[in-house]
């Protein structure tokens, strides 16, 4: 691809130039072969601090063509700085076209949430992750957690749960809940709640994750499985709330905390701002939805 | 006991550089026998006994294993995935310092629990129910089994691990001066212990201490090593009460009297 003109003339399509990209393409190729395995990889520094998703980026800038359609969202939203940042990023630097649809993307960066509206396949989602090792906080040497990978010995990762167990009674960990891709790696999906878990196993949409910081991609094929890890009499499970979403009613899906007053109000309300308001337009209503309609990427809380 | 032993070792050598850390070392060990390796600091004990369990590869020399299957392996060809498959199930691994050996932030139920869950234990209960069940046999109250061994006195750890590494019904158990640094009365206790389980369990273990004490109550045989080289060997009584190489002699005749 060459550099585009007019205005983004300064930059190379989409930020980083051709040869990197053609690495990071290697990276992701390598990754989409071994589903789960963390394939290093030279990453760049990007014009944004390491932990703001400079892994993602840059996945999402070597794969991003100029007739794709990107959604950015951040813990679910599509209206916070992160999210409204890269977008606003990729919009100038590859003069893509930029949605908050998730039915309409082609490419989906998230931040530690998987849409609630169902991937199809032809979409990519691609993870920005923090730390990509699952067993890092249970053994800290990387060459010992790489020979641990390479000869499958995933026992610790059950000390942990055992752990879990042990100490409340129940498997207590909530977010970057770890996997078993395709019965061979044991894989962090990025801190997603472990209510996102189930929406990675055969997924038609390809996952790719990438972490800038710790340089690895790493990746899960359409239609690949993707086993929570568990015990027998302890079996995973999801998240649940007790009450829909406050603004549009909605069961099953993941709800935030939205703190009202300081006078203890609160609200639950979907983490999913797109399928939030697509719902609301659709006539759905919780009981703290506002009397009028909201204008989509036009959320205030409701009073 | 069987008419074929468990392991064979035959000129082994590990040398570090020009220096020497163990040379020619050779013997057998039946299974359920105890061989205690004595000897001062330096004389190569904990070389050889890293050589052994395969966490140090010698310079010459080989040891065959024989596994569950009644096959001998060469130890030093295997894959190092089934040397480290062999480690957690059929072997266990005695540190002198028990922070070396146990996972010291974790719960005293999962240092236990690990190498059943490693061998693909997935039900919870049952690995509590194991744990709990160890650490009575090595006189651990049922109560701490949640507390993380930093919260353990040193003879409770050292007891902790003895249970982490028995809890796979190994064959063979590799042990570096078990009761080092522990007082005597708890050094007694633990001695006590260790005899008790060895016999129970009809474990094959090789304890390198430089306590000729340890050597005479857990032992049935030792070898005395000096410079890197087996400078006597026997049946521990036999080596204890009636020496013979001008070493040992001065290595018996050195036990404080009290």
């Amino acid at each position: 691809m060459t550099a585009q003109p007019t205005d983004i003339a300064t930059y190379n399509f989409a930020y980083l130039d051709e040869q990197t990209k053609r690495m990071i393409r290697r990276a992701i190729l390598k990754g989409i072969a071994i589903p789960g395995y963390q394939v290093p990889f030279a990453s760049r520094e990007m014009p944004m601090p390491y932990g703001w998703g400079t892994g993602g980026v840059q996945v999402t800038a070597s794969i991003i063509g100029p007739d794709d359609v990107l959604k950015v969202i951040d813990q679910g939203a599509d209206d916070t700085t992160n999210a409204v940042s890269i977008r606003a990023f990729f919009k100038k630097v590859a003069n893509v076209a930029v949605t908050t649809d998730t039915a309409a993307a082609t490419i989906i960066q998230t931040r530690h949430r998987i849409p609630e509206h169902p991937l199809t396949a032809g979409q990519v989602l691609v993870y920005q992750v923090p730390i990509p090792e699952p067993l890092r906080f249970l053994e800290p040497r990387e060459t010992e957690t790489r020979k641990m990978h390479a000869l499958e010995e995933y026992g610790l990762m059950h000390v942990k749960l055992y752990e879990d167990i042990a100490k409340h009674g129940r498997i207590a960990t909530t977010y970057a809940y770890p996997v078993k891709v395709e019965g061979r790696y044991v894989m962090d999906p990025s801190p997603t709640p472990k209510f996102d878990n189930p929406k990675m196993h055969r997924s038609p949409a390809l996952q790719l994750f990438g972490a800038g910081r710790e340089k690895r991609i790493y990746a899960v094929p359409p239609f690949t499985d993707v086993v929570s890890l568990d015990f027998e009499d302890h079996p995973f499970e999801v998240q649940t709330f007790d009450q829909p979403c406050a603004l549009c009613a909605a069961e099953n899906v993941y709800l935030d905390e939205v703190i009202l007053d300081d006078h203890g109000g609160h609200m639950f309300v979907c983490s999913d701002t797109d399928y939030c308001e697509k719902r609301r337009a659709d006539g759905h209503r919780g009981h703290l939805a506002p009397e009028t309609d909201l204008a989509p990427g036009n959320m205030e809380p409701a009073r | 006991m069987t008419d074929e032993p468990l392991l064979r070792v035959s000129a082994l050598s590990k040398f570090y550089g020009s220096r020497v850390g163990c040379d020619n070392v050779s013997f057998d060990l039946w299974p359920g026998e105890v061989l205690a390796v004595v000897g001062e600091s330096g004389s190569g004990k904990t070389t050889l006994l890293n050589c052994l369990s395969t966490r140090l590869l010698p310079s010459s020399g080989t040891a065959s294993y024989r596994m569950r299957d009644g096959q001998f392996r060469e130890l030093y060809r295997m894959s190092e995935a089934e040397r480290r498959f062999l480690m957690r199930t059929d072997w266990g691994f005695v540190h002198q310092n028990p922070a070396d050996g146990l996972r010291m932030t974790v719960s005293a139920g999962a240092n236990v629990g690990e190498r059943l869950m490693a061998v693909g234990d997935r039900h919870y209960g049952k690995i509590r129910a194991t744990a709990v069940d160890w650490l009575s046999r090595v006189e651990i109250e049922e109560d701490r089994i949640d507390d993380e061994p930093r919260a353990f006195s040193g003879g409770m750890r050292q007891r902790l691990q003895i249970a982490r590494n028995l809890v796979t019904g190994p064959r063979l158990v590799f042990m570096d001066e078990p009761t080092g640094g522990l007082d005597v009365s708890v050094q007694a206790r633990l001695l006590d212990l260790l005899r008790g389980l060895v016999t129970d369990l009809g474990l094959a273990a090789i304890v390198v201490t430089h306590d000729l004490a340890v050597a005479r109550l857990l032992s049935q045989r030792m070898m005395v090593m000096k410079d890197g080289r087996v400078v006597e060997s026997g049946l521990t009584d036999r080596v204890l009460d009636d020496p013979r190489a001008p070493y040992t002699q001065l290595l018996v005749s050195s036990i404080l009297q009290v």
